[in-house]
């Protein structure tokens, strides 16, 4: 028997992220057959948003119908049989397997060794609010405003992108959110 | 001719799919890795972003000169832009506080990140406050700065998409060349190790 026995974890062989450059390209070939196949770009809280509609109807389907933003959107029956909705749960998948086939795939409260679990917990939350009430404002978020309306040359993509960047520099100086 | 215009399952899942694919490759599931462009230590976020942006243009441009996508085929966002500046300053925020942005919080939750989790609650409890307050008041502000124009900077001001796209090709050559600077004189991109161990103290440079 030479089984060896270590107090230690099992190394993980942790891949390397791809440089910049290449995750670029292969980013704007995905996002460059999106709009060949759909005509539209890439997004995420189209389907958030959806969900949320989803969960309004279900909790309280009469308030739901009367509020004057969801209730157009969910006239036309289940809000979450959308284009979007099937992107999202692709993002979910193709995340993993790209986590899981990299060795990168580890269940964490990211943040919780820097700033602690509570705290770290309240910044989550907050940080999530403000960027789901700003992507309702901007009708996009950075995936669907910022990267494929900057790609179609839109001016709004440009004025998001720089505000954007400008009060997360802000932001980050004032707060540590991780 | 392009776009099929196709709004099925199949390509749902297959573009979101490669996207996910790809940003969890790019170091985009960790919000060490995405908080660090913002304490401009690590350009990965600029860098991968721009990249794209200027590939997928160039792509969307060629298309149409051959004559395979005729003009207008692509959506493009109104040029709302009080609208666009708020929106951009909400989640700028939030990513600066939270760590994500609401498509790689999808990317950190699937890489197994359950702070991801609480943001994404915390996106569904925004657009509830937003639904909540929606009415006149909103909606005159998000109505704000709209150019009349159109839509484009070609179609609002007649600036030729080809001066555009060298534009960006210029701004992309200097976010990597000053983004590469300001990465060796300070810690340096986050690494796929730092980022699967957590946020937490890096060793000094």
């Amino acid at each position: 028997m030479s089984i060896a026995i270590s107090s230690s974890p099992p190394t993980r062989v942790i891949k390397p992220f791809w440089p910049p450059l290449a995750a670029g390209l292969a980013l704007g070939l995905v996002l460059l057959l999106t709009f060949v196949l759909t005509g539209h770009g890439l997004g995420a809280t189209g389907a958030s948003t959806r969900a949320t509609a989803w969960l309004g109807l279900t909790l309280a389907p009469v308030a739901t119908q009367a509020n004057a933003y969801f209730g157009p959107m969910v006239e036309g029956g289940n809000p979450l049989n959308s284009w979007i909705t099937w992107q999202v749960i692709g993002v979910a998948i193709g995340a993993f397997v790209a986590a899981f086939l990299a060795g990168r795939f580890r269940l964490q409260f990211d943040g919780s060794r820097s700033i602690g679990t509570p705290r770290r917990l309240t910044t989550a939350l907050l940080g999530g609010l403000l960027a789901g009430f700003g992507a309702r404002v901007a009708a996009g978020c950075t995936s669907g405003l910022g990267l494929s309306g900057a790609a179609t040359l839109g001016i709004a993509a440009f004025v998001f992108l720089a505000t954007f960047f400008a009060v997360g520099l802000i932001a980050s100086r004032m707060v540590r959110g991780v | 001719m392009f776009p099929f215009s196709d709004a099925g399952i199949i390509s749902g899942l297959i573009c979101g799919f490669l996207f996910g694919y790809v940003l969890e490759n790019a170091g985009f599931g960790s919000p060490a890795k995405l908080t660090a462009q913002f304490k401009l230590s690590d350009w990965s976020v600029f860098k991968v972003m721009f990249t794209a942006i200027v590939v997928a243009a160039g792509g969307l441009y060629l298309l149409r000169v051959v004559g395979l996508m005729p003009a207008d085929a692509v959506f493009v966002p109104t040029s709302l832009l009080m609208a666009a500046a708020i929106g951009g300053a909400l989640i700028g925020a939030g990513f600066a506080v939270g760590g994500y942005c609401p498509g790689t919080s999808v990317v950190g939750m699937f890489s197994g990140r359950m702070d991801a989790m609480v943001f994404i609650i915390g996106l569904m409890l925004g657009t509830f406050v937003f639904a909540g307050l929606y009415g006149p008041a909103i909606e005159t502000v998000m109505a704000l700065a709209e150019i009349q124009g159109g839509d484009t900077f070609t179609d609002a001001w007649g600036i030729p998409e080809l001066v555009l796209l060298a534009i960006m090709g210029a701004a992309l050559v200097a976010i990597f060349y000053f983004g590469g600077r300001l990465e060796r004189a300070s810690k340096g991109p986050v690494t796929a190790e730092e980022a699967v161990a957590g946020a937490g103290d890096r060793p000094p440079v």
